[in-house]
């Protein structure tokens, strides 16, 4: 391989040894799974059928990443799919009314509600290495989010996916997907406040 | 009442703009307006202080390496080895 006129090796090829994904990677892939679906038996599901996806498509692995990269890669996609149909399966009247567990934090004039309003934290109330108990409860404020939001804002917030992609995958407007991250936010940081603080 | 006075007075499109200009970007009129309703409203700026800070939480949760006491149990694999493998030579 020449590059700039200088001989240099080629990186070495990954190969693929599917005999031993279960030993190396089932456990890695579940964890991966169970943080962003939060249900034991679909997290199960999906490592299964990443393994058998796997299979189906040795032929397309290039070698350039590494084995697990790519195992993940395939996993984050049935991920999406998830997210995917459950977006799918809301009625357009649901899409619209889903409101999470407060009706409304503001008054009609834009006002916080009293009992609504942000309450000011110690400097180590909100520190996860501090406590970690915070994250456990902020894992299960995450899955008290409606299944839309929680989607949306996992893609963004953790995968740091870009905005274009989330509206296309979830089939959203611009203007919806900042109605929802404002919404997953609000009750996200109300759900906080009442178990933690 | 005109846009300016709306964003001013209303801290629905105030924390609106907090959590839009923490990963998309505002325009120059939304940061000013954003910026003259925070002088006058100290809630919006505890909400801000939050917002971005559950923004750092969340990110870290899932960057963080899980616990390994979360696993499959072993059953579950040693379904899913003889799976593979019958797989395999099937081909």
């Amino acid at each position: 391989m020449f590059i700039d006129g200088k001989m240099t090796t080629p990186p070495a090829r990954h190969l693929l040894d599917p005999q031993n994904w279960v030993s190396a990677y089932a456990d890695f892939l579940y964890r991966y799974a169970i943080s962003r679906v939060n249900n034991e038996d679909q997290a199960r599901d999906l490592v299964q059928e990443t393994f058998l996806a796997g299979l189906q498509s040795q032929r397309n692995f290039a070698g350039k990443s590494s084995e697990r990269t790519w195992l993940t890669a395939i996993l984050k996609n049935k991920i999406y799919d998830v997210y995917r149909k459950k977006v799918n399966g809301l009625k357009t009247a649901e899409m619209n009314d889903q409101t999470g567990e407060e009706p409304d934090f503001f008054h009609e004039d834009g006002h916080w509600k009293q009992e609504h309003q942000p309450q000011a934290f110690g400097v180590d109330d909100f520190d996860p290495l501090a406590n970690k108990e915070l994250n456990r409860v902020l894992l299960l404020c995450l899955q008290k989010l409606p299944a839309l939001w929680f989607s949306v804002f996992t893609m963004k917030h953790m995968e740091d996916e870009a905005t274009e992609m989330i509206c296309k995958e979830l089939r959203l407007t611009q203007a919806n997907f900042w109605v929802i991250i404002h919404r997953a936010k609000l009750n996200l940081r109300a759900c906080l406040q009442r178990n933690w603080m | 009442m005109n846009e300016l006075t709306k964003v001013i007075y209303n801290c629905r499109k105030a924390t609106y703009l907090i959590d839009k200009r923490f990963i998309g970007g505002i325009t120059f009129r939304e940061t000013v307006e954003l910026r003259i309703h925070l002088i006058g409203c100290k809630v919006c700026g505890i909400y801000m202080e939050q917002s971005k800070r559950i923004n750092e939480m969340v990110r870290q949760l899932l960057k963080s390496e899980k616990p390994p006491e979360i696993k499959l149990d072993e059953s579950f694999k040693e379904a899913l080895q003889a799976q593979i493998t019958a797989e395999i030579n099937k081909n």
